[in-house]
């Protein structure tokens, strides 16, 4: 896997609910999200921005990813190579399993969002005995 | 019916004139595209980079999540930066079915030539969150130095 060679991918631009007041740049994150027998797992690379700036929600099924970049250490300076735009992030999934909403957790290390989303388990059926008496 | 004097036409219609008006017209047209429309220059490479330039230094950034440090290799010679590295994982997980993959992993390697001479010796390069910041200073021969005016 490592041997193969990384293209540049351009970055997509999101657009939140309705219009925002700030002219804000958003960008939708690539994610990969996959599927174990117990959890969905969500990957997302959201460079830039620190733990503070993660905002998780799931809410009717729609699991909603916004990360906004942290404005400490930005450069300054002329900018002489523009190659990426700086934004936030945003995207939105519909999650179709039922999750356990308590279990949920969520990692950040190097710009890496991981969120194991658990799925819940459902209830066993009760076994009503009947006795004979 | 109208009648027309001789001496009202123009004295001298350039028949070509129309055409240089049309060519200017398009030439400006193209001009204020170029300058709108953000062209990603010659990207397609990856990692992407923007340089920024302070009087006595440059920064070069470039976004790289889920890199480790240890994956991460820069080397410079003469005006030459070069950044290697290595985006590991992305193996499937036993019993885990994909639905999506986005992400990329693998290898990585651009070489950039930088626009001033930079000291060679003071580099310093941080990745924060996923993002690379390299500090170059300028060479001493190119950095701006103050002229004091005295008056006599």
């Amino acid at each position: 896997m490592s041997e193969q060679e990384m293209k540049f991918q351009e970055k997509k631009t999101a657009t939140p609910d309705g219009e925002a007041t700030k002219n804000q740049l958003y960008f939708a994150p690539h994610v990969d999200i996959f599927e174990t027998e117990q959890e969905v797992t969500v990957v997302a690379d959201i460079p830039g921005v620190g733990p503070d700036g993660v905002e998780l929600s799931l809410e009717k099924n729609i699991l909603t990813i916004q990360g906004r970049r942290s404005t400490a250490g930005k450069p300054v300076g002329r900018l002489i190579l523009e190659e990426y735009e700086i934004g936030d992030y945003l995207r939105r999934f519909t999650v179709t399993e039922t999750i356990d909403q308590d279990k949920i957790e969520a990692t950040l290390a190097n710009g890496v969002l991981k969120v194991c989303l658990p799925k819940a388990v459902p209830a066993q059926p009760k076994k009503i005995e009947v006795r004979i008496g | 019916m109208a009648f027309i004097r001789f001496s009202d036409r123009p004295t001298f219609r350039n028949p070509w004139a129309e055409f240089e008006r049309i060519r200017q017209g398009l030439d400006e047209l193209s001009k204020t595209y170029v300058e709108k429309g953000k062209t990603p220059g010659p990207a397609n490479v990856f990692p992407a980079l923007n340089i920024y330039e302070e009087p006595d230094r440059l920064l070069i950034t470039a976004e790289l999540p889920g890199v480790k440090t240890t994956d991460l290799d820069l080397s410079i010679e003469g005006e030459t930066l070069t950044i290697q590295g290595q985006r590991s994982g992305g193996d499937s997980e036993t019993g885990a079915s994909y639905h999506r993959r986005e992400i990329q992993y693998g290898s990585f390697s651009r070489a950039v030539t930088l626009p001033v001479k930079v000291d060679t010796e003071t580099i310093a390069a941080k990745l924060t969150n996923g993002i690379l910041t390299v500090t170059l200073l300028k060479a001493s021969a190119v950095t701006p130095r103050q002229i004091k005016v005295t008056a006599e």
